[in-house]
Protein backbone atom coordinates (compact mmCIF):
# COMPACT_ATOMS: atom_id res chain seq x y z
CA UNK A 1 0.00 0.00 0.00
CA UNK A 2 1.42 2.95 -1.10
CA UNK A 3 1.46 6.31 1.01
CA UNK A 4 -1.52 7.99 -1.20
CA UNK A 5 -3.99 4.79 -0.55
CA UNK A 6 -2.90 4.87 2.85
CA UNK A 7 -4.02 8.70 3.38
CA UNK A 8 -6.76 7.88 1.42
CA UNK A 9 -7.90 5.05 3.77
CA UNK A 10 -7.04 6.42 7.29
CA UNK A 11 -7.23 10.20 6.76
CA UNK A 12 -11.18 9.85 7.41
CA UNK A 13 -10.94 8.49 10.82
CA UNK A 14 -9.24 10.95 12.34
CA UNK A 15 -7.84 14.43 10.31
CA UNK A 16 -10.76 14.23 7.82
CA UNK A 17 -13.78 12.47 9.67
CA UNK A 18 -16.89 12.76 7.63
CA UNK A 19 -18.96 14.01 10.66
CA UNK A 20 -16.62 16.14 12.52
CA UNK A 21 -14.89 18.07 9.74
CA UNK A 22 -16.77 17.71 6.68
CA UNK A 23 -19.80 17.74 9.19
CA UNK A 24 -22.03 15.34 6.89
CA UNK A 25 -24.50 12.73 7.83
CA UNK A 26 -24.95 14.35 11.00
CA UNK A 27 -29.57 13.46 10.65
CA UNK A 28 -28.63 9.82 11.13
CA UNK A 29 -26.06 10.51 13.81
CA UNK A 30 -28.82 11.62 15.75
CA UNK A 31 -31.51 9.22 14.83
CA UNK A 32 -29.51 5.52 15.29
CA UNK A 33 -27.48 6.35 18.31
CA UNK A 34 -29.85 5.51 21.55
CA UNK A 35 -28.24 2.07 21.34
CA UNK A 36 -25.14 0.24 20.48
CA UNK A 37 -26.46 -2.55 18.82
CA UNK A 38 -28.94 -0.52 15.93
CA UNK A 39 -25.60 1.74 15.46
CA UNK A 40 -23.27 -1.24 14.83
CA UNK A 41 -26.48 -2.48 12.25
CA UNK A 42 -26.23 1.17 10.93
CA UNK A 43 -22.68 1.25 10.26
CA UNK A 44 -22.55 -1.91 8.74
CA UNK A 45 -25.27 -0.78 6.29
CA UNK A 46 -23.69 2.36 5.32
CA UNK A 47 -20.50 0.13 5.15
CA UNK A 48 -21.95 -1.84 2.62
CA UNK A 49 -24.15 1.10 0.63
CA UNK A 50 -20.96 3.38 0.67
CA UNK A 51 -18.22 0.89 -0.77
CA UNK A 52 -20.41 -0.43 -3.53
CA UNK A 53 -21.79 2.97 -4.42
CA UNK A 54 -17.92 3.97 -4.91
CA UNK A 55 -17.08 1.14 -6.42
CA UNK A 56 -19.63 1.06 -8.96
CA UNK A 57 -19.67 4.75 -9.59
CA UNK A 58 -15.44 4.02 -10.29
CA UNK A 59 -16.05 1.49 -12.80
CA UNK A 60 -18.33 3.27 -14.84
CA UNK A 61 -17.05 6.47 -13.90
CA UNK A 62 -14.84 6.50 -18.07
CA UNK A 63 -18.16 6.15 -19.75
CA UNK A 64 -20.78 8.14 -17.78
CA UNK A 65 -22.28 11.18 -19.86
CA UNK A 66 -21.72 13.99 -17.58
CA UNK A 67 -25.59 15.24 -18.35
CA UNK A 68 -27.07 12.38 -16.28
CA UNK A 69 -24.34 12.12 -13.58
CA UNK A 70 -26.23 13.06 -10.80
CA UNK A 71 -29.18 10.26 -11.17
CA UNK A 72 -26.82 7.80 -12.16
CA UNK A 73 -25.12 8.10 -8.76
CA UNK A 74 -28.54 8.11 -7.09
CA UNK A 75 -29.85 5.18 -8.87
CA UNK A 76 -27.11 2.95 -7.82
CA UNK A 77 -27.24 4.25 -3.99
CA UNK A 78 -30.92 3.62 -4.53
CA UNK A 79 -30.49 0.30 -5.28
CA UNK A 80 -27.88 -0.36 -2.79
CA UNK A 81 -29.81 1.17 0.31
CA UNK A 82 -32.70 -1.10 -0.98
CA UNK A 83 -31.00 -4.85 -1.24
CA UNK A 84 -29.48 -3.74 2.45
CA UNK A 85 -32.85 -2.93 3.63
CA UNK A 86 -34.27 -6.55 2.50
CA UNK A 87 -31.01 -8.26 3.38
CA UNK A 88 -31.65 -6.86 7.15
CA UNK A 89 -35.27 -7.75 7.21
CA UNK A 90 -34.34 -11.35 6.07
CA UNK A 91 -31.60 -11.86 8.54
CA UNK A 92 -32.11 -9.71 11.42
CA UNK A 93 -35.89 -8.65 11.67
CA UNK A 94 -35.95 -7.04 15.54
CA UNK A 95 -33.17 -4.87 14.87
CA UNK A 96 -34.43 -4.19 10.62
CA UNK A 97 -38.08 -3.04 12.66
CA UNK A 98 -36.52 -0.17 14.68
CA UNK A 99 -33.70 0.51 11.68
CA UNK A 100 -35.65 0.49 8.30
CA UNK A 101 -36.89 4.17 8.30
CA UNK A 102 -33.08 5.34 8.82
CA UNK A 103 -31.67 2.65 6.39
CA UNK A 104 -34.51 3.90 3.82
CA UNK A 105 -32.49 7.70 5.23
CA UNK A 106 -28.89 6.60 3.67
CA UNK A 107 -29.93 7.74 0.30
CA UNK A 108 -29.90 11.03 1.34
CA UNK A 109 -27.19 10.53 3.54
CA UNK A 110 -24.93 13.31 2.63
CA UNK A 111 -21.72 11.13 2.59
CA UNK A 112 -22.38 8.32 0.38
CA UNK A 113 -23.52 11.01 -2.71
CA UNK A 114 -20.48 13.59 -1.45
CA UNK A 115 -17.93 10.51 -1.85
CA UNK A 116 -19.53 9.52 -4.98
CA UNK A 117 -19.60 12.85 -6.50
CA UNK A 118 -16.32 14.22 -4.88
CA UNK A 119 -14.07 10.81 -5.29
CA UNK A 120 -15.46 8.01 -6.63
CA UNK A 121 -15.95 10.02 -9.76
CA UNK A 122 -12.51 10.52 -11.11
CA UNK A 123 -10.25 7.71 -9.14
CA UNK A 124 -9.61 4.24 -9.66
CA UNK A 125 -11.15 1.57 -8.38
CA UNK A 126 -9.03 0.74 -5.69
CA UNK A 127 -8.49 4.07 -4.49
CA UNK A 128 -12.11 4.61 -4.69
CA UNK A 129 -12.67 1.72 -2.57
CA UNK A 130 -10.19 2.41 -0.25
CA UNK A 131 -11.55 5.63 0.06
CA UNK A 132 -15.89 4.54 0.67
CA UNK A 133 -13.82 2.10 3.23
CA UNK A 134 -12.09 4.97 5.34
CA UNK A 135 -14.93 7.39 5.25
CA UNK A 136 -17.28 4.96 6.26
CA UNK A 137 -15.43 3.53 9.27
CA UNK A 138 -14.80 7.26 9.75
CA UNK A 139 -18.52 8.06 9.66
CA UNK A 140 -19.38 4.21 11.84
CA UNK A 141 -16.44 5.38 14.81
CA UNK A 142 -18.73 8.43 15.43
CA UNK A 143 -21.91 6.84 15.25
CA UNK A 144 -20.49 4.05 17.77
CA UNK A 145 -19.05 6.43 20.30
CA UNK A 146 -21.93 8.47 20.30
CA UNK A 147 -24.20 5.51 20.99
CA UNK A 148 -21.61 4.34 23.83
CA UNK A 149 -22.00 7.08 25.66
CA UNK A 150 -26.23 7.69 24.88
CA UNK A 151 -26.77 4.31 26.04
CA UNK A 152 -24.87 3.96 28.80
CA UNK A 153 -25.89 7.39 30.52
CA UNK A 154 -29.34 7.32 29.50
CA UNK A 155 -30.09 4.02 30.03
CA UNK A 156 -27.26 2.48 32.43
CA UNK A 157 -26.97 -0.24 29.66
CA UNK A 158 -24.50 -1.67 27.02
CA UNK A 159 -25.64 -3.30 23.87
CA UNK A 160 -28.92 -4.17 25.95
CA UNK A 161 -26.80 -5.62 29.24
CA UNK A 162 -27.08 -3.91 32.21
CA UNK A 163 -23.90 -1.84 33.61
CA UNK A 164 -25.10 0.71 35.62
CA UNK A 165 -28.24 -0.40 37.68
CA UNK A 166 -30.96 2.22 37.39
CA UNK A 167 -32.78 3.45 40.04
CA UNK A 168 -36.07 1.82 38.91
CA UNK A 169 -34.66 -1.48 38.46
CA UNK A 170 -33.05 -1.59 42.61
CA UNK A 171 -29.33 -0.26 41.93
CA UNK A 172 -28.13 3.41 42.21
CA UNK A 173 -27.90 4.77 38.61
CA UNK A 174 -30.33 7.54 38.10
CA UNK A 175 -30.88 7.12 33.87
CA UNK A 176 -30.20 10.65 32.13
CA UNK A 177 -33.49 11.10 30.34
CA UNK A 178 -31.83 13.78 28.15
CA UNK A 179 -29.16 11.08 26.62
CA UNK A 180 -31.67 9.18 24.62
CA UNK A 181 -33.29 12.50 23.12
CA UNK A 182 -31.58 13.75 19.87
CA UNK A 183 -30.11 16.79 21.19
CA UNK A 184 -28.07 14.71 23.46
CA UNK A 185 -26.33 13.33 20.51
CA UNK A 186 -25.45 17.36 19.35
CA UNK A 187 -23.73 17.35 22.76
CA UNK A 188 -22.02 14.66 22.28
CA UNK A 189 -20.75 15.16 18.58
CA UNK A 190 -19.87 18.54 19.70
CA UNK A 191 -17.51 17.14 22.61
CA UNK A 192 -15.97 14.92 20.15
CA UNK A 193 -15.13 17.84 17.66
CA UNK A 194 -13.82 20.12 20.98
CA UNK A 195 -11.64 16.94 21.72
CA UNK A 196 -10.55 16.20 18.30
CA UNK A 197 -9.38 20.10 17.47
CA UNK A 198 -7.74 20.35 20.73
CA UNK A 199 -5.59 17.86 19.56
CA UNK A 200 -5.51 18.55 16.17
CA UNK A 201 -5.31 22.21 16.07
CA UNK A 202 -4.90 22.91 12.31
CA UNK A 203 -8.88 21.52 11.92
CA UNK A 204 -9.78 24.74 13.86
CA UNK A 205 -11.76 27.50 11.61
CA UNK A 206 -9.87 30.75 11.17
CA UNK A 207 -11.60 33.25 13.40
CA UNK A 208 -14.41 35.13 11.59
CA UNK A 209 -15.40 38.50 12.60
CA UNK A 210 -17.82 40.52 11.50
CA UNK A 211 -15.24 43.23 11.20
CA UNK A 212 -13.36 41.59 8.54
CA UNK A 213 -15.78 42.36 6.07
CA UNK A 214 -15.56 46.42 6.81
CA UNK A 215 -13.12 48.44 5.88
CA UNK A 216 -10.36 49.46 8.40
CA UNK A 217 -11.83 53.19 9.13
CA UNK A 218 -15.42 51.62 9.54
CA UNK A 219 -14.09 48.91 12.03
CA UNK A 220 -14.91 52.10 14.76
CA UNK A 221 -17.96 52.34 13.65
CA UNK A 222 -18.49 48.58 15.48
CA UNK A 223 -16.95 50.08 18.90
CA UNK B 1 -24.88 15.12 -31.36
CA UNK B 2 -27.30 12.34 -32.20
CA UNK B 3 -25.17 9.86 -30.91
CA UNK B 4 -24.07 11.37 -28.11
CA UNK B 5 -27.76 11.76 -26.58
CA UNK B 6 -28.36 8.34 -27.91
CA UNK B 7 -25.18 6.87 -26.27
CA UNK B 8 -26.71 8.58 -22.69
CA UNK B 9 -30.13 7.41 -23.33
CA UNK B 10 -28.53 3.58 -23.63
CA UNK B 11 -26.27 4.24 -20.62
CA UNK B 12 -29.40 5.20 -18.36
CA UNK B 13 -31.15 2.54 -19.71
CA UNK B 14 -28.35 -0.35 -18.80
CA UNK B 15 -27.95 1.01 -15.22
CA UNK B 16 -31.49 0.89 -14.78
CA UNK B 17 -31.46 -2.67 -15.88
CA UNK B 18 -28.82 -3.91 -13.96
CA UNK B 19 -29.83 -1.77 -10.76
CA UNK B 20 -33.54 -3.40 -11.16
CA UNK B 21 -31.52 -6.95 -11.63
CA UNK B 22 -30.07 -6.60 -8.50
CA UNK B 23 -33.39 -4.82 -6.18
CA UNK B 24 -35.69 -8.08 -7.66
CA UNK B 25 -33.39 -10.46 -7.05
CA UNK B 26 -32.49 -9.78 -3.52
CA UNK B 27 -36.39 -9.03 -2.97
CA UNK B 28 -37.79 -12.19 -4.04
CA UNK B 29 -35.09 -14.35 -3.05
CA UNK B 30 -35.39 -13.22 0.22
CA UNK B 31 -38.69 -12.95 0.21
CA UNK B 32 -39.66 -16.27 2.03
CA UNK B 33 -37.22 -15.74 4.93
CA UNK B 34 -38.55 -12.34 5.54
CA UNK B 35 -42.65 -13.85 5.67
CA UNK B 36 -41.20 -16.28 7.75
CA UNK B 37 -39.68 -13.60 10.41
CA UNK B 38 -43.02 -11.48 10.41
CA UNK B 39 -45.08 -14.65 11.30
CA UNK B 40 -41.98 -15.81 13.77
CA UNK B 41 -42.17 -12.34 15.67
CA UNK B 42 -45.75 -12.03 15.72
CA UNK B 43 -45.79 -15.45 17.19
CA UNK B 44 -42.93 -15.00 19.65
CA UNK B 45 -44.82 -11.68 20.63
CA UNK B 46 -48.27 -14.13 21.30
CA UNK B 47 -46.17 -16.35 23.30
CA UNK B 48 -44.94 -13.40 25.25
CA UNK B 49 -48.03 -12.99 26.55
CA UNK B 50 -49.49 -16.03 27.14
CA UNK B 51 -46.85 -16.96 29.72
CA UNK B 52 -45.37 -19.70 27.43
CA UNK B 53 -42.11 -17.91 27.35
CA UNK B 54 -40.48 -15.12 29.32
CA UNK B 55 -39.21 -12.20 28.43
CA UNK B 56 -36.06 -11.26 27.18
CA UNK B 57 -35.48 -15.67 26.68
CA UNK B 58 -34.14 -16.43 23.01
CA UNK B 59 -36.08 -19.06 20.98
CA UNK B 60 -35.28 -20.96 18.06
CA UNK B 61 -37.67 -20.66 15.50
CA UNK B 62 -38.57 -24.41 15.80
CA UNK B 63 -39.15 -23.60 19.48
CA UNK B 64 -41.54 -21.10 19.07
CA UNK B 65 -43.52 -22.97 16.25
CA UNK B 66 -43.70 -25.90 18.76
CA UNK B 67 -45.24 -23.85 21.25
CA UNK B 68 -47.35 -22.28 19.53
CA UNK B 69 -49.07 -25.11 17.72
CA UNK B 70 -49.07 -27.13 20.85
CA UNK B 71 -50.61 -24.30 23.24
CA UNK B 72 -52.25 -22.26 21.00
CA UNK B 73 -56.20 -22.19 19.48
CA UNK B 74 -56.06 -19.38 16.56
CA UNK B 75 -59.65 -18.27 14.91
CA UNK B 76 -60.90 -15.75 12.90
CA UNK B 77 -64.00 -13.86 14.19
CA UNK B 78 -66.70 -11.63 12.99
CA UNK B 79 -65.83 -8.31 15.22
CA UNK B 80 -69.89 -7.09 14.74
CA UNK B 81 -71.60 -10.32 15.58
CA UNK B 82 -68.88 -11.93 17.86
CA UNK B 83 -69.14 -15.25 15.81
CA UNK B 84 -66.45 -17.45 14.93
CA UNK B 85 -65.98 -17.86 10.96
CA UNK B 86 -64.43 -20.44 8.53
CA UNK B 87 -61.54 -18.49 7.63
CA UNK B 88 -58.66 -19.93 7.75
CA UNK B 89 -56.49 -18.04 10.29
CA UNK B 90 -53.17 -18.94 8.45
CA UNK B 91 -53.87 -17.22 5.71
CA UNK B 92 -56.32 -14.67 7.34
CA UNK B 93 -53.79 -10.70 7.24
CA UNK B 94 -56.24 -8.66 9.95
CA UNK B 95 -53.54 -5.69 8.91
CA UNK B 96 -54.30 -5.91 4.84
CA UNK B 97 -57.99 -6.71 5.67
CA UNK B 98 -58.36 -3.26 7.41
CA UNK B 99 -56.95 -0.98 4.90
CA UNK B 100 -59.28 -3.21 2.28
CA UNK B 101 -63.08 -1.08 2.02
CA UNK B 102 -64.49 -4.37 1.02
CA UNK B 103 -63.01 -5.91 4.44
CA UNK B 104 -63.38 -3.03 6.61
CA UNK B 105 -65.82 -0.39 7.86
CA UNK B 106 -64.79 3.34 8.85
CA UNK B 107 -64.85 3.10 12.38
CA UNK B 108 -66.81 5.98 14.76
CA UNK B 109 -65.22 9.01 16.19
CA UNK B 110 -62.69 7.68 19.14
CA UNK B 111 -59.91 8.66 20.81
CA UNK B 112 -57.34 6.09 20.43
CA UNK B 113 -57.45 7.35 16.35
CA UNK B 114 -58.09 3.79 14.74
CA UNK B 115 -59.59 5.18 11.45
CA UNK B 116 -60.38 1.52 10.00
CA UNK B 117 -62.09 -1.50 11.97
CA UNK B 118 -61.92 -4.76 9.97
CA UNK B 119 -64.80 -6.89 9.96
CA UNK B 120 -63.16 -10.06 10.72
CA UNK B 121 -59.73 -10.30 13.57
CA UNK B 122 -57.78 -12.60 14.25
CA UNK B 123 -57.45 -13.98 18.23
CA UNK B 124 -56.15 -16.65 19.83
CA UNK B 125 -56.80 -19.19 22.72
CA UNK B 126 -55.05 -20.90 25.11
CA UNK B 127 -57.07 -24.26 26.09
CA UNK B 128 -56.21 -26.62 28.46
CA UNK B 129 -58.59 -29.46 29.10
CA UNK B 130 -61.46 -28.05 27.12
CA UNK B 131 -61.34 -24.84 29.38
CA UNK B 132 -59.80 -21.44 27.92
CA UNK B 133 -57.35 -20.74 30.24
CA UNK B 134 -56.70 -17.61 28.26
CA UNK B 135 -58.03 -15.05 25.61
CA UNK B 136 -55.25 -13.07 23.01
CA UNK B 137 -56.53 -10.11 21.88
CA UNK B 138 -55.08 -8.03 18.79
CA UNK B 139 -55.15 -4.05 19.65
CA UNK B 140 -53.77 -1.15 18.42
CA UNK B 141 -54.34 2.33 18.52
CA UNK B 142 -52.06 5.96 18.48
CA UNK B 143 -49.77 7.08 20.96
CA UNK B 144 -47.45 10.15 20.18
CA UNK B 145 -46.04 9.56 17.15
CA UNK B 146 -46.55 6.13 16.10
CA UNK B 147 -49.63 3.79 15.43
CA UNK B 148 -48.87 0.66 18.32
CA UNK B 149 -49.60 -2.80 17.51
CA UNK B 150 -49.66 -5.61 19.71
CA UNK B 151 -51.87 -7.77 21.74
CA UNK B 152 -53.77 -7.96 25.28
CA UNK B 153 -53.88 -11.51 27.38
CA UNK B 154 -57.11 -11.34 29.23
CA UNK B 155 -57.44 -14.61 31.78
CA UNK B 156 -60.58 -17.38 30.75
CA UNK B 157 -63.34 -15.85 32.81
CA UNK B 158 -62.34 -12.24 31.81
CA UNK B 159 -61.96 -10.88 35.27
CA UNK B 160 -58.39 -9.93 34.65
CA UNK B 161 -55.27 -8.84 32.17
CA UNK B 162 -52.53 -11.74 32.23
CA UNK B 163 -50.31 -9.72 30.10
CA UNK B 164 -50.01 -7.58 27.27
CA UNK B 165 -47.48 -6.57 24.49
CA UNK B 166 -46.38 -4.38 21.58
CA UNK B 167 -44.96 -6.01 18.21
CA UNK B 168 -44.75 -2.59 16.22
CA UNK B 169 -44.29 1.45 17.35
CA UNK B 170 -42.19 4.12 16.60
CA UNK B 171 -42.61 5.95 19.86
CA UNK B 172 -39.49 7.80 21.48
CA UNK B 173 -37.01 5.35 22.67
CA UNK B 174 -36.92 5.01 26.59
CA UNK B 175 -39.83 7.61 26.90
CA UNK B 176 -42.72 5.94 24.79
CA UNK B 177 -40.66 3.02 23.68
CA UNK B 178 -40.86 1.74 27.66
CA UNK B 179 -44.16 -0.25 26.53
CA UNK B 180 -41.87 -2.49 25.49
CA UNK B 181 -40.09 -2.51 29.16
CA UNK B 182 -40.86 -5.85 30.38
CA UNK B 183 -40.83 -4.05 34.30
CA UNK B 184 -43.78 -2.22 32.96
CA UNK B 185 -45.14 -5.17 31.12
CA UNK B 186 -44.93 -6.70 34.32
CA UNK B 187 -47.26 -4.28 36.07
CA UNK B 188 -50.42 -5.63 34.11
CA UNK B 189 -51.30 -9.20 35.46
CA UNK B 190 -53.96 -9.31 37.78
CA UNK B 191 -55.34 -6.01 37.14
CA UNK B 192 -58.94 -5.56 35.97
CA UNK B 193 -60.12 -4.66 32.89
CA UNK B 194 -63.20 -4.73 33.36
CA UNK B 195 -66.14 -2.78 35.91
CA UNK B 196 -69.53 -4.42 37.15
CA UNK B 197 -71.25 -3.86 34.05
CA UNK B 198 -68.34 -5.60 31.50
CA UNK B 199 -66.91 -1.87 30.70
CA UNK B 200 -63.68 -1.16 29.78
CA UNK B 201 -61.87 0.56 33.19
CA UNK B 202 -58.42 -0.02 32.21
CA UNK B 203 -56.63 2.91 32.74
CA UNK B 204 -52.83 4.36 32.27
CA UNK B 205 -52.50 7.11 34.99
CA UNK B 206 -49.78 9.83 35.19
CA UNK B 207 -47.62 8.39 38.01
CA UNK B 208 -47.44 5.52 40.02
CA UNK B 209 -50.73 2.88 40.79
CA UNK B 210 -51.18 1.30 43.90
CA UNK B 211 -50.82 -3.16 44.06
CA UNK B 212 -52.92 -4.95 42.03
CA UNK B 213 -55.31 -5.63 45.05
CA UNK B 214 -55.91 -2.56 45.88
CA UNK B 215 -55.87 -0.37 43.23
CA UNK B 216 -56.85 -3.65 39.91
CA UNK B 217 -57.86 -0.87 37.52
CA UNK B 218 -54.96 1.61 37.15
CA UNK B 219 -51.58 1.06 36.29
CA UNK B 220 -48.32 3.03 36.81
CA UNK B 221 -47.82 5.60 33.93
CA UNK B 222 -44.81 6.00 31.80
CA UNK B 223 -42.09 8.47 33.27
CA UNK B 224 -41.96 11.32 30.52
CA UNK B 225 -43.99 9.89 28.00
CA UNK B 226 -47.82 10.47 28.92
CA UNK B 227 -49.05 10.86 25.48
CA UNK B 228 -47.93 7.58 24.82
CA UNK B 229 -49.63 6.46 28.21
CA UNK B 230 -52.76 7.89 27.11
CA UNK B 231 -52.78 6.43 23.91
CA UNK B 232 -52.38 2.74 25.47
CA UNK B 233 -55.62 3.78 27.74
CA UNK B 234 -57.62 4.66 24.89
CA UNK B 235 -56.78 1.76 22.53
CA UNK B 236 -57.60 -0.81 25.00
CA UNK B 237 -61.23 1.40 25.41
CA UNK B 238 -61.52 1.13 22.25
CA UNK B 239 -61.00 -2.76 21.76
CA UNK B 240 -62.23 -3.80 24.62
CA UNK B 241 -65.33 -1.94 24.42
CA UNK B 242 -68.40 -2.17 22.01
CA UNK B 243 -67.25 -0.63 18.58
CA UNK B 244 -64.30 -3.43 18.95
CA UNK B 245 -64.22 -6.64 20.53
CA UNK B 246 -67.81 -6.15 22.43
CA UNK B 247 -69.90 -8.05 20.79
CA UNK B 248 -66.99 -11.21 20.70
CA UNK B 249 -66.86 -11.01 24.80
CA UNK B 250 -70.41 -10.44 25.17
CA UNK B 251 -70.99 -13.99 23.29
CA UNK B 252 -67.99 -15.45 24.90
CA UNK B 253 -69.58 -14.77 28.10
CA UNK B 254 -72.66 -16.07 27.75
CA UNK B 255 -71.68 -19.02 26.01
CA UNK B 256 -70.13 -19.36 29.46
CA UNK B 257 -72.46 -18.29 31.62
CA UNK B 258 -70.57 -15.81 33.03
CA UNK B 259 -71.91 -12.48 34.17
Amino acid sequence: MNKREREVLFDPLLNNNPIALQVLGICSALAVTTKLSVSVVMSLAVIFVLVGSNVAVSAIRKGLPPSIRIIVELTIIASLVIIADQILKAFVYDIWKQLTVFVGLIITNCIIMGRAEAFAIQNPVKLSFLDAVGNAAGYSMILLVVAFFRELLGTGRLFGFTVLTPVTEGGWYQPNGLMVLSPAAFLLIGCFIWVLRWRKPDQVEEEFHAGHLLEPHETALLR
Amino acid sequence: MQTEALKTVGFAAAVCVVCSIFVAGSAVSLRDRQEENRVLDLRSKVLLVSDLADPGEALAREAINQRFEENLTAMVIDLETGESTDIDPLTFDQRAATQDPDQSEVAPANSAKVSRVPDNALIYQKVTDGEVERLILPIQGYGLWSTLYGFIALSGDLETIQGITFYEHGETAGLGGEVDNPRWQALWPGRRAFDEGWNPEIEVIKGAAGPVASDPYRVDGLAGATLTSRGVTNLLHFWLGENGFGPYLERYRAERGIS
